[in-house]
């Protein structure tokens, strides 16, 4: 096949638009302070913050798994009315910036929040600023891309082998379980990676619902902004390893789930 | 002990209506053209659309009376499906997808492996057990929805064009097994295809369905020799005429009356074999009394024989050898007169 000759505006308008992209990740790169890199990875500050993010987006990735699916089911399979608007609101965050989000669960979760002060004053049970407050407000943020990737999934799938299941005596749990999950799981295994890079990476919902108490609350994120007005060079560190972290989920789905081009 | 159905249903432009009974002992093959509803009367019978009136039974129980509102879940209808492309799991091993059906209805994994290892056996395709499904040739799938169809030992197995999917050179072997398993299998049998072929050499009974109505029901061989819609003829290839028949004659409805021995009385089917159609340049002189002038409209080579579809008061296709063509000098569009003795029309009830 011939080479497409590119039209020169268009060439270097794409060569500039590269270079956006490129430039503060090679900035990242070239001025992270390389030999203060393993004091500064391993600064119990860091290491707290880092168990903290792991925790918090697994924890996040596994609500997602638990509430999202059956969501993304009853999308997919259930026609009901109202199903696009509920559809719209569960995937608001995605466009919605962090912090409305924040504000919102603090209006809703918070100790005079809708359901908040109820908890309060029933259980004694306290949400916002503390750890949980954390998994919450990832998993308000990161959610919506699970649930919209393994919808897609439960949409393409050919549903014939369901029916197929059927005939072989399954059950419908049977089905699910042994049929349709398996059938989906690229789409299961997509819409993981992505929950969870979006939760590992939460920032403004975070920090407005949770706040930013160090051991409790602080994420690698909050932990890199708080650096970035103390320590800049240490934060220049953890932000390449969130940086390394990104680009390891974009190769692994685009072997999973891109298919590689 | 047999299936009773009496199915209604709508679904789309298809508009279905049919009866149809299976007994004990019998392969019956639901025999159409495409969009006539027999894979949508498999799927109610099978429970996966849902029928708007009429009665589905199963040994005298009910799976489903739209009447009373009476529905058994496919999943517990014991009725065996082997699809049109054989939706086997693509992620389970072969083996597993056999075991399938035994593990879903209660086996324990062991028994249900030794099982479907037994069933393997017998379409000789144990050395696949490890296998995934997208690593078998098609004719191999076929054998593996069979056993996995068959496995939980159902009362009813239904196929669904079950050699549609593989191409003509494997085709011919795979029938004489797919036949060789359903004459051992001791349940009820229906297979659906739109292959007359695959029919006559598969079923014991052949039932005829059109735009989701039954045309015909007969054996094979009864089927072939009657057609009674122009579907059947052209699939078995003969000239179907209706009519009303007067005492040695047929008048066809658009007029012309057609020397025919045996016939009596009331409305008929005429059948001619092209091969029974004669073709001349002038208007014959002699014996036949069925003499009409046509144009040709459409010339084909059908294996050795040509085939030559004439328009006309009494519209035929005849069957010469190639050789007769060119001596004729035949062309499409050409004038020709055809003849055909009255003792070569098979006159019989409508």
């Amino acid at each position: 096949m011939r080479r497409e000759r590119v039209p020169i505006v268009v060439a270097v308008l794409a060569a500039i638009g590269a270079a956006f992209f490129i430039l503060p990740l090679l900035g990242l790169i070239v001025r992270s302070p390389w030999g203060d890199a393993v004091k500064s990875l391993t600064a119990p500050e860091t290491l707290e913050a880092l168990k903290l993010s792991l925790i918090a987006s697994l924890s996040s990735t596994a609500i997602g798994l638990i509430l999202g699916v059956p969501l993304a089911w009853v999308f997919a399979r259930v026609d009901f009315p109202g199903r696009n608007l509920l559809r719209a609101l569960t995937t608001l965050p995605m466009v919605l910036p962090p912090v409305v989000g924040g504000i919102a669960l603090l209006l809703a979760f918070g100790r005079r929040g809708l359901v908040g002060a109820w908890l309060d004053s029933a259980f004694g049970v306290t949400l916002p600023f503390t750890t949980v407050g954390v998994v919450m407000a990832e998993t308000f943020v990161a959610m919506p891309f699970l649930i919209i990737t393994v919808e897609a999934g439960l949409r393409s799938m050919d549903r014939r082998f369901e029916e197929a299941a059927r005939t072989l005596g399954a059950k419908r749990w049977t089905v699910f379980t042994r049929v349709t999950l398996p059938l989906i799981a690229p789409s299961l295994f997509a819409g993981a990676v992505l929950c969870w890079a979006r939760a590992l990476g939460e920032f403004g919902a975070t920090i407005t619902f949770a706040g930013n108490f160090p051991g409790v609350t602080q994420t690698m994120p909050l932990a890199v902004y708080l650096l970035l007005e103390t320590n800049q060079e240490a934060s220049y560190i953890l932000s390449l390893v969130l940086l390394l972290i990104s680009l390891l989920v974009l190769i692994t789905l685009r072997h999973r789930w891109l298919g590689s081009a | 002990m047999s299936l009773e159905a009496s199915v209604q249903l709508t679904l789309g432009a298809l508009a279905l209506d049919i009866g149809l009974n299976i007994e004990e002992g019998e392969v019956v093959a639901l025999l159409g053209p495409n969009g006539a509803g027999k894979t949508t009367l498999l799927r109610a019978i099978a429970g996966l659309v849902p029928i708007s009136s009429g009665h589905i039974r199963l040994d005298g129980r009910v799976l489903e009376d739209a009447a009373t509102g009476e529905y058994v879940p496919t999943e517990r209808r014991s009725v065996g499906v082997v699809f049109q492309d054989y939706l086997l799991f693509p992620h389970l091993s072969v083996l597993d997808n056999v075991a399938f059906g035994l593990r879903s209805r209660g086996a324990r994994p062991q028994e249900a492996a030794h099982k479907a290892g037994e069933w393997l056996d017998r379409v000789g395709l144990s050395s696949y057990a490890k296998a995934k499904p997208d690593a078998l040739s098609g004719g191999q799938r076929q054998r593996v929805a069979l056993a996995r169809a068959l496995a939980p030992d159902p009362r009813l197995l239904l196929l669904d064009e079950p050699l549609a999917a593989l191409d003509v050179t494997t085709r011919a072997e795979v029938r004489r097994d797919l036949k060789h398993h359903l004459a051992s299998f001791p349940g009820l049998r229906l297979v659906v295809t739109h292959d007359p072929l695959e029919a006559a050499a598969l079923a014991d009974r052949l039932v005829v369905i059109e735009n989701g109505r039954l045309v015909q029901t007969g054996s094979p061989a009864e089927v072939t020799e009657h057609p009674r819609s122009q579907y059947v003829a052209d699939l078995v290839g003969v000239n179907l005429l209706t009519g009303q028949a007067d005492h040695g004659a047929v008048r066809l409805p658009s007029g012309p009356v057609i020397a025919a021995v045996g016939a009596e009385s009331g409305a008929v089917f005429a059948v001619i074999h092209p091969r029974a159609v004669a073709l001349h340049r002038q208007r014959p002189e002699g014996s036949p009394r069925n003499v009409w002038p046509g144009r040709i409209t459409g010339i084909e080579l059908m294996g050795g024989r040509v085939r030559i579809r004439i328009e006309g008061e009494v519209p035929v296709v005849a069957e010469v050898t190639p050789a007769a063509l060119r001596e004729l000098g035949l062309e499409e569009g050409g004038e020709v007169w055809l003849s055909f003795k009255a003792t070569e029309v098979g006159v019989y009830q409508a």
